[in-house]
């Protein structure tokens, strides 16, 4: 889902970042207040259409979701046994559909000029004490450093796997949270040394 | 040029370098030592990123106790591991981070962006994920990143330790081609065969400081 940007020049690539976000909005929005599975199905169909508009395929659509295929399934199974199987199905295609509408914003917008454009509008909360260049760095930072965190922990569950020990929480989450504060110790002193003003 | 006047690093008891006083000026020095030897400290010194226990560290007269930030401005440094100074998630904008802190203009930042992904044959992965780069990649990223902010001296904490010997080459190619002075801390006896000047540390202190054609086989035999 952190996969981002996928570069070309199609009319929602070169929409302003600040007008993809409140048309993501006004869409989750509507799709939350729908209650019917056949509208919800019509929706579905018409995010899925805008992928090729947007140059991307029905592959890169399908793969924004299938992290949280397991979690669907789980929703599904749940809902179907509680509520009934139009309930869950309604349930669970909202949520594929607001991934998918959300995918498609950062799909085709530079994580740069998400950024530039969530910090312009921080600007309006300066009076309240935001600083938007802070939370800018902040939300770069996590964008960075999220999939490294990623990797780090497949390296410490494939290191614990070899002693037997993948299923401990505790062999797992130790050795990853001394790495990750090491790693933030680098980091501080690397933005220090490329000349941020704190 | 950079001035170490009797300076000593301790950590609690521990004595980690003991009274150095150093003259340097020459455009390519290398620092090398065994693992523990304070060579990363040493390093860190050069940029105020770490600050002597006693004595003072003067780059071309400013203090760095005191002129932290613009010794910084005037020191480059490439850590050991470019994962973690890869700040920003896409290329071109981890590129432009340094230059933007430094208040470049946009125009400025975009025509030096082209000319060193240019130079470094990395022109297709201006807008490439930083994490989904190789290793060579990201450490070409990195050093790239400290040399567009243009500092009049680069210190590079083993920069060649995750490459390949392709890469290892790149580097050493790239670095011979600065036109700034450079200080390479590194384990890799080859990268620095033409250097001007090499200094061992061994255990805090300085063990050898001279010509590479000297102190490289000095070194040598301290380790055997
Ligand atoms: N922040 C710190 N706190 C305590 N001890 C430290 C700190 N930084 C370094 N040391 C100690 O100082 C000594 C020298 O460390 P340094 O990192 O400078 O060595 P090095 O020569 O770079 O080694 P390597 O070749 O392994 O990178 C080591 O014994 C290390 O444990
Ligand atoms: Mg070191």
């Amino acid at each position: 889902m952190l996969d981002l940007y996928s570069p070309g020049g199609s009319l929602l690539h070169r929409l302003p970042p600040a007008a993809k976000m409140l048309a993501m909005m006004l869409g989750a929005t509507l799709l939350f207040i729908n209650q019917s599975l056949p509208l919800t199905v019509a929706a579905t169909l018409v995010i899925l259409a805008l992928y090729p508009i947007a140059q991307l395929t029905l592959k890169q659509a399908f793969a924004q979701v299938r992290p949280l295929l397991i979690i669907f399934m789980l929703f599904f199974a749940v809902q179907w046994y509680f509520s009934g199987l139009e309930l869950a199905a309604y349930v669970v295609l909202r949520l594929a559909a607001l991934i998918l509408l959300a995918s498609l914003v950062t799909l085709t917008t530079k994580s740069s000029d998400m950024i530039d454009s969530m910090t312009r509008g921080l600007r309006y909360l300066q009076p309240l004490g935001v600083n938007p260049e802070k939370v800018s760095l902040a939300i770069s930072l996590a964008l960075r450093f999220i999939p490294v965190l990623a990797q780090i922990t497949r390296e410490v569950r494939e290191a614990q796997k070899t002693r037997g020990l993948e299923r401990s929480v505790i062999a797992v989450a130790m050795p990853l949270a001394i790495r990750a504060i090491k790693m933030a110790d680098e980091i501080s002193d690397a933005i220090d040394s490329r000349g941020y003003r704190s | 040029m950079i001035k170490l006047q009797d300076v000593s690093v301790s950590f609690g008891k521990r004595t980690v370098l003991d009274n150095l006083s150093l003259d340097l000026t020459e455009r390519r020095i290398a620092v090398i030592g065994a693992n523990g030897s304070g060579k990363s400290t040493f390093a860190r010194l050069l940029n105020g990123l770490a600050l002597p226990t006693t004595g003072e560290v003067l780059v071309d007269q400013l203090n760095t106790r005191k002129k932290g930030r613009d010794v910084r401005r005037k020191v480059g440094f490439v850590f050991q591991n470019p994962d973690n100074q890869i700040v920003m998630p896409v290329v071109e904008e981890d590129l432009a981070f340094g230059m933007k802190n430094l208040g470049f203009s946009k125009a400025d930042i975009a025509s030096k962006t082209d000319e060193i992904l240019a130079r470094y044959n990395m022109s297709d992965l201006r807008e490439h994920p930083a994490h989904l780069l190789s290793g060579g990649q990201k450490q070409l990223l990195a050093i790239s990143g400290v040399l567009v902010m243009t500092p009049d001296i680069v210190v590079m904490d083993e920069p060649t330790t995750l490459l390949d010997l392709r890469n290892k080459r790149r580097v050493a190619r790239a670095v011979a081609a600065l036109d700034q002075m450079v200080i390479t801390v590194t384990h890799d006896l080859d990268l620095i065969a033409d250097y001007d000047r090499v200094i061992a540390i061994d255990e805090g202190r300085i063990f050898a400081d001279g010509a590479p054609a000297e102190v490289i086989p000095a070194y040598e035999r301290l380790m055997a």
